[in-house]
């Protein structure tokens, strides 16, 4: 019996996707409210943000596995979109402390001790939150189409691309660790206090943060399937299957990818955005070379290909890192070499793809992604 | 980490105490002879003993005159009893006997039987100022043999020859300092300009300045070209280390179309095979034949890194050959596992103390001075790509590997076993990682993330060479070492690195598959 | 014939691999609505005389004219692809993870490849229409929602066939397309591209003699990257260089 291609809109699939939102969206929030603080069924102020975070990573992770479980192109700088998207929304949250901070100057701590007098210009439009809101999904997405459009436009393929990534990741890096940049420096930015008038110790903030976070996941998801199931979804996995085919049918591969690498982006800078509020501080220390990996191991660890893959991947893999780095610290980075290896060489296919073969047990294991002839590479 | 400091606390000791024991021969001697004069001589009319009487006089004019005594006469032996002297004395006792004391030091310093310490007593001279230390500094030069301590010690006559008071001796003076092409004589040639620019300058002074000028001018272009030597040669070290690292890189690339993330962490081992090899040689043998530690070390190095690289072939790397992008994540998360374990087993920061050999560095010229240990990695770095060239190009071995990247099923049918070919090279890459790291330990600390630290700027060099080809990975590490060191004066480290990358990003513009692209038919493969 | 009836012009076309020239002056030049067929020994410079004409390869020199007077030298693969130049490889190339369908619908000539357009596309039934023919056609109308990647090889080889089809090419070039294949297969495909020779130029490399003597009006032979005799395969057969250089060589006997 021939194989059969899944349709993305498999009526059991939205169905899922309905009870995972309101599960999401409405029963989690009423359990951190509702409950007694002993009861078992109770989830901490410290969970439910920690669980928003985790929501947070995974639209970073949506974006990487459209441009990578689809495409096949590996970017391994998704880091510095969400760091660009972070630090546009952490500049509005810096100006926002205003006299609260420890210097009582109008001007964030870290200028005050770097010894900067008047805020630099590029500041400026984070003044309101709508610089900061824009700024965080368009600066990304402007890198991205600048950096994108050379990158594909001269064919830079395969890990030619994602050595290039990784190297914008690692400068990225230097850069935004260094004080000139008046971005913080190695501290980053931190010590929020509020968020348009609302307080972000207060959690009640936190838990209309987390709601906000799955509506935003809900509509990455919603946008990334709406990409898969047209016309040129089929059209990215056909790069990542033969590229030249899809050249001599046509098409362009090159603009596609820029497309689907600003749209990565653009995810990243709202992972970013959604992120900060959150957690309270970002440093360069999230956007470098290693962060931006964690990504891809998210997404691998899911089952790339699959958009519900990258979703879960990025909670589990964060969630095992909170509880492991707790009793373990030394042993996370063993632990997250040990997926890469494992992941890679033995489960291509990830959680999802383990649990399609458990459910489909009596079929032939089909893989998601099937290497025939060369690779992406 | 505390291993590494005893030895060195010990070895500095161990210096102290020698010279501390040569000095005390020396003064006793001295003193010997001191006492024959005395007897034969009989009382107090030695001049020599009266001044050092006089030094310790409170009126300022018969010290003045003690101390000019003592210098002219005066010789190391006096040392001792003068810092006797200057232990008791009062403040302004200490501060006349101060220069005294450098000066006679100095001076013996001359003679020294370590070019070194000739150099810097002659270096040291210029600060005294004394007229006295002229004939001394000519008198030391025309005896010496060795050209830079020669060089300094003509360098610190003319200097303190330009604070004399005849106007004809400070012209030849400066004039000469222009000839040397001094350039600690540029501070005071400038004095002399400025001097001269005054509007009520005496002719005397506009004179010297012209001079002044003149010499200035040629200092000036002599270091411009000492400075592009030496730029040159820091961009070529640079380069060599690149080279040194990304060999491995594009062999394991080229020829088995794997990249290998963990290449940084595979030099790691190298350079921690280097680190312990030293600890044994500082636990296990006498001191004498420590810096055989070194050469010791390299086919260590080369074995621990290759045989981990080939464990590392024979449990992940065989499972995803033809998948590139897969060899990358999993050798990445291998790297992680490494740099952790590096980690917890030795800690944050050890160090390899460089043989005596590479220590220090060789003053080819005025103003170019090249560490041994940069030279030593230069030369490395060829005799690698000389190995690879002639193992890959003109051995039997080379032939097979190459058959095997060339059409795998093919040379299997021919009887070559492509399976042992694939783990020795990738065994063989990683050993040349190993080799990196053993030369790496020469030029930076042992620490766990030193393969991160040059992986980056070693996959620049990988993707901008193009893959297959040495000469690729030569030229690139050329232009990448060679660049970054030109542009690292201007914008600092940190943008010159964000420079060389959109530099790649743009080279690649003009050939997206490197230098030297893989060409024909296969080239899509 | 004058030149105006040509539809493809190659004029003196050289591709120099590092001293290499796979092909050397190579003059090849094709009717509209003929069937080609290009027979060479291994190594001839067959496919790389399509990759040239289709923009995979860049020449060294030369010209290759196309249609009313373009030049398509320069131009690259999805421009040419445009202008009507249709490809099929060698080794059966499709798109493994997609659908019979999806494959074929990706490859329906549209005024527009753009990305907007396609995220906004959906096939109108006319379009739908003539995937279904085709289906018909490549008789894989059973496969409609099957991975291509899980089709046979022949299957495969009809599909990417079906594929280039949709593109309404003006001129086809088809690499090997029977390598692989049954003899039913292969008679098959010897009929549908008599068939598809109707309405567009067609250019075919191919080794088998009995599929080629089944197809072939004009044969052209290449060697050692020129072209050395054209004719029919008659005439061909009885040229006495290519006996020398091909057919002495290969399994021509029957």
């Amino acid at each position: 019996m021939p194989e059969q291609v899944v349709t993305h809109q498999g009526s059991r699939e939205t169905l899922s996707f309905y009870a995972v939102g309101v599960l999401f969206l409405i029963v989690v929030p009423l359990l951190n409210v509702l409950p007694a603080e002993d009861s078992w069924l109770h989830i901490s102020d410290f969970r439910l943000n920690q669980f928003g975070k985790f929501l947070a990573f995974a639209i970073l992770a949506l974006g990487l596995d459209l441009i990578w479980g689809y495409c096949g192109v590996l970017s391994m700088g998704q880091g510095v979109f969400f760091g660009f998207g972070a630090y546009c929304m952490g500049m509005y949250l810096s100006l926002q402390i205003g006299k609260e901070s420890v210097y009582g100057s109008d001007l964030p701590d870290f200028m005050v001790w770097t010894q900067v007098k008047e805020l630099p210009l590029f500041w400026y439009p984070f003044k309101s939150f709508l610089g900061g809101f824009l700024g965080a999904i368009l600066v990304p997405v402007l890198f991205a189409t600048i950096f994108g459009f050379l990158a594909f436009r001269s064919r830079i393929k395969g890990v030619y691309f994602a050595i290039i990534t990784q190297a914008l990741a690692f400068a990225a890096w230097l850069v935004f660790n260094r004080n000139e940049t008046r971005l913080g420096g190695t501290n980053g930015l931190t010590d929020f206090k509020q968020l348009l008038g609302f307080r972000l110790s207060d959690p009640s903030t936190q838990r209309g943060l987390y709601i906000l976070t799955v509506l935003a996941l809900a509509a990455s998801y919603m946008l990334c399937r709406w990409i898969i199931a047209s016309r040129a979804g089929n059209v990215l996995i056909a790069i990542r299957d033969s590229e030249s085919r899809v050249t001599f049918s046509g098409y362009t591969p090159w603009m596609y990818k820029l497309f689907v690498f600003v749209v990565a982006a653009g995810l990243a800078g709202l992972s970013g955005m959604l992120y900060v509020p959150q957690v309270g501080i970002i440093t360069p220390a999230q956007i470098g070379v290693l962060p931006s990996l964690e990504v891809v191991i998210w997404v691998a660890v899911g089952g790339r290909g699959t958009l519900i893959g990258a979703i879960l991947g990025a909670v589990a893999v964060n969630y095992g890192r909170s509880v492991l780095t707790n009793y373990f610290p030394e042993a996370w980075p063993f632990i997250l070499g040990g997926l890469f290896v494992i992941v890679v060489t033995m489960f291509p296919d990830g959680l999802v793809g383990m649990i399609r073969k458990l459910s489909e047990r009596k079929k032939p294991h089909r893989p998601l992604i099937k290497a025939e002839g060369s690779t992406a590479a | 980490m505390s291993l590494a400091r005893i030895p060195r606390e010990l070895l500095v000791l161990v210096v102290f105490l020698l010279s501390a024991l040569g000095l005390c021969l020396q003064s006793a001697l001295a003193a010997d002879k001191a006492g024959d004069t005395a007897s034969t001589v009989v009382s107090s009319s030695n001049p020599i003993e009266q001044a050092l009487l006089d030094v310790k006089s409170e009126d300022a004019v018969v010290r003045g005159k003690a101390v000019a005594l003592l210098i002219e006469k005066g010789d190391a032996s006096l040392i001792p009893k003068l810092d006797e002297i200057r232990a008791e004395a009062d403040r302004a006792v200490r501060q006349a006997i101060k220069p005294v004391i450098d000066l006679l030091k100095n001076h013996a310093n001359l003679t020294s039987e370590q070019p070194d310490t000739r150099r810097s007593a002659a270096a040291d001279l210029v600060g005294t100022g004394r007229p006295e230390a002229i004939t001394w500094l000519e008198e030391a030069a025309a005896k010496e043999q060795v050209w830079w301590v020669k060089y300094t010690m003509e360098e610190s006559a003319r200097l303190i020859q330009l604070r004399s008071e005849d106007q004809g001796v400070r012209l030849v003076a400066a004039k000469k300092l222009g000839d040397l092409k001094s350039q600690n004589g540029l501070s005071a040639l400038k004095e002399f300009v400025e001097a001269g620019a005054q509007s009520g300058a005496t002719n005397e002074q506009r004179a010297l300045a012209d001079a002044a000028q003149v010499s200035i001018g040629q200092i000036d272009s002599w270091y411009w070209w000492a400075s592009a030597i030496e730029t040159m040669f820091r961009g070529v070290s640079l380069s060599s280390i690149l080279l040194i690292m990304s060999l491995g890189l594009a062999v394991v690339f080229g020829l088995m179309g794997v990249i290998n993330m963990a290449h940084g962490e595979l030099m790691m081992i190298g350079a921690y095979a280097t680190f312990v090899t030293q600890q044994a040689f500082i636990g296990w043998f006498s001191p004498d034949v420590f810096d055989w530690y070194f050469p010791v070390a390299l086919p260590i190095a080369f074995l621990s890194a290759a045989l981990f690289g080939w464990v590392l072939e024979a449990t992940v790397i065989r499972f995803l050959y033809g998948r590139l992008l897969e060899t990358l994540l999993a050798t990445w998360g291998v790297s992680l596992i490494l740099m952790q374990a590096a980690r917890v087993y030795f800690g944050d920061l050890t160090a390899v103390i460089a043989p005596q050999a590479l220590r220090g560095g060789a003053q080819v010229m005025v103003g170019v001075y090249l560490p041994y240990n940069r030279i030593f990695i230069i030369i490395l770095s060829i005799i690698c790509v000389l190995g690879i060239y002639f193992l890959l190009f003109r051995s039997n071995l080379g032939i097979r590997v190459r058959s095997v990247t060339q059409n795998r099923n093919m040379s299997a049918c021919l009887g070559i076993p492509t399976r042992k070919v694939d783990s020795y090279t990738f065994a063989f890459a990683s050993g040349l990682a190993g080799i990196a790291g053993w030369a790496l330990t020469m030029v930076g600390n042992v620490d766990p993330g030193l393969g991160q630290n040059y992986i980056v700027d070693a996959f620049m060099v990988v993707v901008t060479g193009g893959v297959g080809k040495l000469a690729g990975a030569i030229w690139a590490s050329l232009g990448i070492g060679g660049l970054n060191k030109l542009i690292e004066p201007v914008s600092g480290a940190v943008y010159g690195k964000v420079f060389i990358l959109v530099g790649v990003i743009l080279f690649l513009q003009w050939r997206p598959q490197g230098l030297y692209a893989a060409k024909g038919r296969n080239a899509d493969a | 014939m004058t030149d105006r009836d040509l539809i493809l012009n190659c004029e003196n076309v050289v591709v120099d691999y590092d001293g290499f020239k796979a092909l050397n002056n190579c003059n090849f030049s094709v009717y509209y609505n003929e069937l080609r067929v290009v027979i060479g020994p291994n190594g001839a410079g067959k496919t790389t005389l399509l990759d040239v004409i289709c923009g995979k390869t860049k020449p060294t020199s030369g010209k290759v004219i196309f249609d009313k007077g373009i030049n398509l030298v320069g131009k690259n693969a999805e421009d040419i692809t445009k202008l009507g130049v249709g490809r099929k490889f060698q080794a059966p190339s499709i798109y493994s993870n997609l659908s019979v369908w999806q494959n074929l619908d990706l490859s329906v000539k549209r005024a527009s490849k753009g990305v907007f357009s396609t995220l906004m596309g959906r096939s109108s039934p006319t379009e739908r229409e003539r995937i279904d023919e085709t289906l018909e056609t490549i008789g894989l109308s059973d496969h409609v929602h099957d991975r291509a990647g899980s089709l046979s090889h022949g299957q495969k080889q009809w599909l990417e066939i079906g594929m280039v089809i949709l593109q309404d090419p003006s001129l086809l070039l088809v690499d090997e397309p029977v390598a692989g294949m049954s003899d039913k297969e292969t008679e098959q495909t010897g009929r549908l591209l008599t068939a598809l020779s109707e309405k567009q130029a067609i250019v075919v490399i191919e080794h088998d003699m009995d599929f080629v003597r089944q197809i072939a009006r004009i044969v052209t032979v290449l060697a050692e990257g020129t072209v050395i005799c054209e004719g029919t395969v008659e005439t061909v057969q009885a040229n006495d260089r290519v006996r020398e250089i091909y057919l002495g060589r290969a399994k021509v006997a029957h």
